[in-house]
Formats: structure tokens, sequence, C-alpha cells
């Protein structure tokens, strides 16, 4: 447990810290969302519709983004190898990665869509539902990107691919974020469905993810 | 013969070998039968003639997803026995069920404009087939991403089982998504039963595009053995070659090259 909660605090410190660009996210995030206006007119009306999905579409690319990192640094500077061989399980290694990696990268996210959301004219009502449904559903996000990010690792070009074997993948979690929060905004349906199975989409996905990426990681690196 | 001798690359060659012919025959008289069937069954009195795409559309459609499900049993071999055959069926089925899923995909597009008055509808079924389309793709992009066949085969294996677990989940929210964003404006067969005038065309054309996936996968697999062979010899010959170089200069032996 102390090895677990090392490793967390060992992948928070590097993703913050120069070199780790965990933040990087939140800049591309912002980049994203500020492009919209441009692509769709500067139509307020318009942005308040469309918000949810912009914000929802920005938090997924922006997510996509970082994961190619969960790995690759370490697999640069061989420490990956010495996570492989300790004594931990890997699953629980990969569990404990992923958890920093949401930290470091998916939680800025989550703490950055308020003040997106100004700037698409969201109301207080529809931010939080955002904001909500993006704390329920990154996780998600991040546990299924990792499955990708392990098949990557050892790969050439792998961050593209990455993005080509994830994104597929990550389309309920999508789904069901953006009905979640137009179900809080509009109606007519309840929040209450969409949202239950988007924590559904997130608990599945932590069980299936470690076990994946851990399978994926040791006939990668031997 | 039990399925263990099977499993052995040399014996399945073997066996295989006497196979194809036959069971490329069974594929076309099924094929040739159902197709003339479907061009005797009678029109659909609400969609005329299109229905008959109905014949090619659903079998493809069907098959689509019943390679997905071999894909995954082969990848169990890979990942939990790492039989080198089960690799092989793995790789070999993936390009195949593609085709079969971008058939289906085109026919139904092809069916949807005359019915629909459009190429391309978000419907449910049709946006599943596509998402499916795409991992089949990505997972093709995978195989061909690493160099060494053992480890792709394991890389694409866990891909393999993540998509069939996955591709569930997909399907159920895809229909979600689409119950909730537009009403069901869309027309569908089977309101009413399948007539039997329909339905035994249909049949035969199922069962002879299984028979043709059976054929075509046992030919791709055999011909991935021998890619394999050809690869792991030229390994050796450049392996023979480098070892050798030091010792008999430059040019080096290239002793059995054939």
């Amino acid at each position: 447990m102390t090895a677990l909660a090392a490793l967390i605090r060992r992948d928070i410190r590097i993703a913050l810290r120069i070199g780790g660009g965990a933040l990087i996210g939140v800049l591309f995030f912002l980049t994203v969302v500020v492009l919209m206006p441009f692509a769709v007119g500067p139509d307020l009306a318009l942005l308040t519709r469309l918000g949810p999905a912009i914000l929802w579409l920005g938090a997924l690319l922006a997510s996509l983004l970082t994961l190619d990192r969960l790995f690759t640094a370490d697999h640069e500077d061989g420490s990956l190898d010495l996570i492989v061989m300790s004594r931990t399980p890997l699953e629980l290694a990969c569990a404990a990665k992923a958890l920093a990696h949401w930290l470091a990268a998916g939680l800025p996210l989550v703490i950055a869509t308020p003040v997106l959301g100004l700037l698409l004219n969201l109301d207080a009502t529809a931010t939080g539902a955002v904001a909500l449904t993006l704390l329920a559903g990154t996780p998600a996000l991040t546990f299924i990107g990792m499955i990708g990010a392990a098949l990557a690792v050892t790969m050439s070009r792998g961050g593209l691919l990455l993005a080509v074997l994830v994104l597929p993948l990550s389309i309920p979690v999508l789904i069901f974020g953006v009905a979640a929060s137009q179900a809080a905004i509009v109606g007519p349906l309840p929040f209450g469905a969409p949202f239950s199975i988007l924590c559904a989409l997130s608990l599945v996905s932590f069980v299936i993810g470690p076990f994946a990426a851990a399978t994926s990681l040791r006939n990668g690196l031997d | 013969m039990s399925l263990i001798d099977l499993a052995n690359p040399t014996r399945f060659l073997a066996l295989t070998a006497r196979l194809l012919p036959w069971l490329a025959l069974v594929t076309v008289v099924l094929l040739a039968a159902g197709l003339y069937l479907s061009a005797l069954a009678p029109d659909d009195y609400q969609q005329g003639a299109t229905v008959k795409i109905m014949f090619i559309h659903v079998p493809n459609a069907w098959l689509s997803m019943f390679v997905w499900g071999v894909m995954s049993l082969a990848s169990l071999g890979t990942l939990v026995w790492r039989h080198p055959l089960a690799d092989v069926a793995a790789k070999a089925a993936a390009p195949i069920g593609a085709s079969f899923t971008f058939l289906a995909l085109l026919t139904g597009s092809l069916w949807g404009r005359p019915m629909w008055g459009t190429y391309w509808e978000w419907d449910a079924r049709l946006t599943s087939v596509l998402i499916l389309f795409l991992m089949y793709l990505g997972l093709m992009a995978l195989w061909r991403a690493v160099e060494d066949p053992t480890r792709a085969a394991r890389a694409a294996a866990v891909l393999t089982l993540v998509g069939a677990i996955n591709l569930p989940i997909i399907k159920f929210s895809v229909d979600w998504w689409n119950t909730l964003h537009q009403p069901a404006s869309v027309m569908r067969m089977g309101g009413p039963a399948l007539d039997k005038s329909f339905l035994i065309p249909l049949l035969v054309m199922a069962i002879g595009f299984s028979f043709l996936f059976v054929t075509l996968h046992v030919a791709a697999m055999r011909n991935e053995i021998l890619r394999r062979r050809v690869r792991s010899l030229q390994m050796m010959q450049a392996r023979a070659y480098t070892g050798s170089a030091p010792a008999s200069g430059a040019t080096g032996p290239i002793v059995g090259a054939a």
C-alpha cells in the first residue's frame, strides 16, 4: 500500500513539474473551446445550446492528448521495467498510475470547466451539470485510454495509433456525459438515469482497464 | 485426428490443402443457389425490387459481428495457451471481418437511398456498425504497427477482447443516444414477421456467406503461415550471413538461399 501511495505521489510530482506537461492538457482544452466560436459563429444562443457538447469534446481530446505520457516517460528512463519487475502486482501499479494521471491531468480539466462555461454563455446550472458529469466521466476516459497507452508504449508511432484505438471505445462515455448534461439543462429526461450509467462506465473501466493494461505491458516489454 | 493434432501448423496445412477445394465448392454452390432463389423471390409490396438488397446486406451484417466473435476466441487462445495458430487465425480474420462490415455498410447505404431518401442516416444500427468498422481498422493498424508477429498478436488479442466487452456497451449507448436525439422515424423490416418467400433465400445466402468466410479464413490462415515461414527463413539467412561475415570476409556465403 505504501508502495502504491509512493507511486501516486511520484507520478503527480513528475506531472506537475518541468517536463511532466500535465497542465498542457488544460491549455489545449482552453484552446479548443476558444476555437469553437470561430467555427460556428459568435451567436451566443447557439453557443449556449452547443456548450455542453463543446466542453465534452474538448475534455475528451485534451485527456487523449496527455495519455501517451502515462507510460512513455517511464519507458524511456527505464523505471517502467522496474515497476513491471517489482513485487507490487502490475495491475495495482497500473491502477495507481492511472489514478495519479487522472489527478494531475483529468481533475484540472474539471476545475477549468466553470471558467470555460462563461466563455460559452452557460448559466450556473448548466456549468455545474457539465462539471459534475466531467467529474464522473473523465476517470472512465483515463482508464480506457490507459489500455491504448499500454499498447502503444513500445511502438515508434504510438501516439497516433493510441488515438485511433481509444476514441471508438470512449464513445459511450461521450454519449452519456452529454446526455446527462442536457438532461440537467433542458430535460425532459431525469438527470439520474444517464448520470448513473456514466458512473457505472467509470467503475467498469476501473476494473477492466488495469487488467488489460497490465497484460499488454507484460507482453510488450518482454 | 484430435483437435490438438490440428493445432500443429504443418498438420493444419496438410489437412486444409485437402479440405479447401471442397469448402470452395460448397460456397459456390450455396451462393449460386442463394442468388437464384433471391432472384426468384417476389418483390415487396412496399419496397419493390430493392428488398432484394437484403439478401446480400443481412448476411454481411451478421458476419461482421460473427467474425469479431471468432477473433475473440482466437485471442483467448493467444493469451491463455500462447498458440501460434491462434495468432494466425486472429490476424487472418481481421481484414475479412472489415470487408464484411464495409459491405454491410455499403449495401445498407445503397438500400437507404431509395427507402429513406438518403445515403446515410444516423440510425442506431448504422452507427454501431460504423463504429465496429472503425474498430476493425484500428485493430488492423495495430497488427501492422508491431514488427514482431508474436508481440503484435498479444497486443491485438488484448484489444480484441477489450473490444468484445465494449461492443455491447457501445451498441447499448448508441441505441440510447438515438432514441434521445430523434424519434423512430426510420422504417424497419420485421414489423410483421418475415414471409417464408423471403426467409428461405435469406437463410441460404446466410449459410453461403458463412461458408465463404470459412473458406477465405482458412485460405488466409494458410497464406499467413507460409508468410511467417518465409519470414523466419529470411531471418535465419540474415543471421547466418552476419554470423559468418567476420570470418569469410565481405562476400559471405548465402548457401541454401533458395
